[in-house]
């Protein structure tokens, strides 16, 4: 099925080279980050993990997300997201593999990464990310080829794959969870010392994943033969909508606990993050702008008429999209370190060339994402019309 | 039984993808033993030797910013930390930090600036229970099974950061770029770093190795930074502790900081 990825008309090429443009430049500057050091990025010792930690965090939402359609389709038999299935299963590949770059560019000794695997240490958070994320890796790799490999048989997958299916689900929650953990345990940060940040992690995952899934499916209609179908849609537009409303009431509670209990340690990051503090409001703007685009898309897709027309769904699925990238791609990691174990404010800002390394790594990611899709939609336009039972 | 050079591949191969080869050779791990415990030749004689390295800080004999300055210094120039002048790529072990700073949320508004803004110096606390090891995911940070000491193993650190966020007291540093052309006086005596890992105080392991106390309690005014074995029931740090008003940084996290703060020093000690 791999050669499909290499047979595109001049539209198709011209994406794949603008993309691979992207990511050569994103290699470029990672070579200068490679032969002089993190000091290219914004980061410094009171601020140490920034932009790439946060898209690798948010990443592992869009990745876990794919749950949401695995969940109704294989455990309760939802037959309308058959053909959507494997654009989720696709999309938590190219978002595993972002994350994975996310943590490689991220590292100050890249070479040595392998000592994660020679030197497993149980007690750490992020030896166990490492393990589950590489899980869910294999898992979906293997689920959705299998899965596609039959339909374009046009017979029903093998029996031996539904196991996996099925782990597929918890497995989706614990790397997030995982993920969350990285942060909710640590003494001292108070911004992050919470007990529902994984609850709220798999909130927004739930409610970005399937916001991004719905523009996705839009454009591969849009753009190929191939019809995801108005139903499947719209059946996810409910889901964005919940899992939005259930990401904002958590973030509510965040806001309760730090505000009610009046502990500065536990409000400090929020007033720095939403008004600014000491004279240092760099991240003002973004958290209020996320706010509003949060605010304004929960209440576009709980208006059923403004949900069901498309256009608007769409229009509301970026905006949510871009409000859940800005609150957890940027504000929750950034928030963590600021003030800082001394209580000083020392902003961070990312450099150009860490902006740039950014948009290479997901360059990368939409190419996988392209080339896998192009792959699952050529097989779609050959089936098209016959009905496979999963 | 004897295997064909095919087999031999199959075998190395698979091993060394599961890191079972590399496990195989490095008798030092394991992973179900919190603390480690590096085989070494054998120890020097004259070596100090402690259950529970620690220390008190008496801020009362620091007077002078010299005074400050032969202390951090002391500890910088041992150990080839950079200078850089600049506050985004800064490595420090050992620093002075306003009291607001050291100890955050013991201030009150009626609190004069001056004592406010009296400086502590501050370090690795060198914590019973330190979150930087319990996060780190290669055990390149770890506690001495020995004497307590949290120690960082430079050729082991993969340079995430982990312990940075994890350590409560912003003791940690990390070299976001090749710390080598900023160290003024290179001490022959002690490895500089590469860029991209994480280093701290390591209350001078090399020099109690051969019989010295660390480079800062030498160099800081007499009584002002004591260091022993608070295990030992008859040490002077063990009886301050015991008998004086000394507070922790942010002891209610639970990590147990080695590190006291003689209040009210004074007059007695």
């Amino acid at each position: 099925m791999l050669e499909k990825a290499f047979e595109g008309g001049k539209k198709y090429w011209t994406w794949v080279f603008f993309l691979g443009a992207l990511a050569v430049s994103g290699v470029y500057y990672y070579i200068q980050q490679f032969n002089y050091g993190l000091g290219l990025t914004g980061l410094s010792r009171d601020v140490s993990w920034g932009l790439y930690i946060g898209q690798f965090t948010f990443l592992v939402g869009v990745a876990a997300s794919a749950v949401m359609l695995v969940i109704p389709h294989y455990l309760h038999d939802y037959k309308k997201f058959s053909k959507i299935v494997i654009l989720g299963e696709f999309l938590a590949i190219s978002a595993v593999t972002m994350c994975i770059l996310f943590i490689f560019v991220d590292m100050g000794q890249p070479m040595r990464i392998t000592n994660v695997v020679l030197h497993p240490t149980l007690n750490s958070v992020m030896f166990w990310d490492s393990v589950v994320l590489m899980g869910y890796l294999v898992l979906n790799l293997m689920i959705g080829w299998v899965t596609l490999s039959s339909d374009r048989k046009g017979v029903a997958p093998p029996k031996w794959i539904k196991p996996f299916i099925y782990l597929s689900v918890p497995w989706a929650v614990s790397i997030h969870t995982v993920t969350a953990f990285l942060y909710a345990g640590l003494p001292g940060r108070h911004f992050w010392l919470s007990a529902v940040m994984a609850a709220r992690f798999l909130a927004s995952a739930f409610a970005g994943g399937p916001a991004l899934l719905i523009i996705l499916a839009l454009i591969v209609r849009k753009v190929t033969k191939f019809d995801p179908g108005k139903e499947p849609i719209q059946t996810l537009g409910v889901i964005v909508t919940y899992a939005m409303f259930a990401n904002v009431f958590l973030l509510g509670l965040e806001f309760f606990t730090a505000f009610y209990s009046n502990i500065p340690g536990h409000m400090e990051s929020f007033i720095y993050l939403y008004a600014g503090a000491h004279g240092h409001h760099e991240l003002v703007p973004l958290m209020w702008t996320s706010s509003i685009f949060a605010a304004v898309s929960l209440l576009m897709l709980v208006i059923p008429k403004i949900r069901r027309n498309e256009t608007t769904l769409s229009l509301a699925c970026v905006m949510l999209f871009a409000s859940l990238w800005i609150d957890k791609g940027f504000g929750l990691v950034i928030g963590g370190f600021v003030p800082n174990m001394m209580n000083q404010i020392r902003p961070y800002w990312p450099t150009r060339q860490e902006s740039i390394i950014t948009l290479g790594v997901w360059a990368i990611g939409l190419l996988i994402l392209t080339f896998l899709y192009k792959i699952a939609v050529s097989v779609r336009e050959r089936t098209a019309g016959i009905e496979i039972e999963h | 039984m004897s295997i064909d050079r095919r087999q031999f591949l199959k075998i190395a191969g698979i091993s060394s993808l599961l890191g079972i080869g590399a496990t195989a050779a490095s008798a030092t791990h394991n992973v179900w033993i919190k603390g480690i415990n590096p085989p070494q030749v054998e120890p020097e004689q004259a070596a100090l030797r402690a259950a529970h390295w620690a220390m008190v800080v008496d801020m009362s004999k620091f007077k002078t910013e010299e005074d400050f300055q032969k202390t951090i210094s002391a500890c910088h120039t041992t150990h080839n930390v950079p200078d850089f002048g600049n506050i985004k790529d800064e490595i420090k072990w050992i620093w002075k930090e306003a009291y607001e700073n050291a100890f955050p949320h013991q201030d009150s508004p009626y609190m004069e600036e001056k004592i406010r803004e009296i400086p502590f110096i501050v370090l690795c606390n060198h914590c019973e229970n330190p979150a930087c090891v319990r996060v780190c995911p290669t055990q390149a940070t770890f506690k001495r099974k020995s004497d307590g000491i949290v120690m960082m193993d430079m050729h082991r650190c993969i340079g995430c950061r982990f312990c940075m966020a994890a350590c409560p007291y912003g003791a940690r540093s990390f070299n976001y770029r090749d710390p080598r052309p900023f160290i003024k006086n290179e001490n022959k005596e002690y490895p500089t770093r590469t860029r991209g890992v994480v280093e701290k105080c390591t209350f001078c392991t090399e020099r109690l190795a051969v019989g010295k106390l660390p480079a800062c309690v030498e160099a800081a005014p007499q009584g002002g930074l004591i260091f022993g074995d608070l295990a030992d029931k008859n040490s002077e740090v063990r009886k301050i502790v015991e008998t004086r008003y000394t507070i922790r940084r942010k002891a209610d996290l639970g990590t147990g900081p080695s590190v006291y703060y003689l209040i009210g020093g004074m007059e007695h000690a």
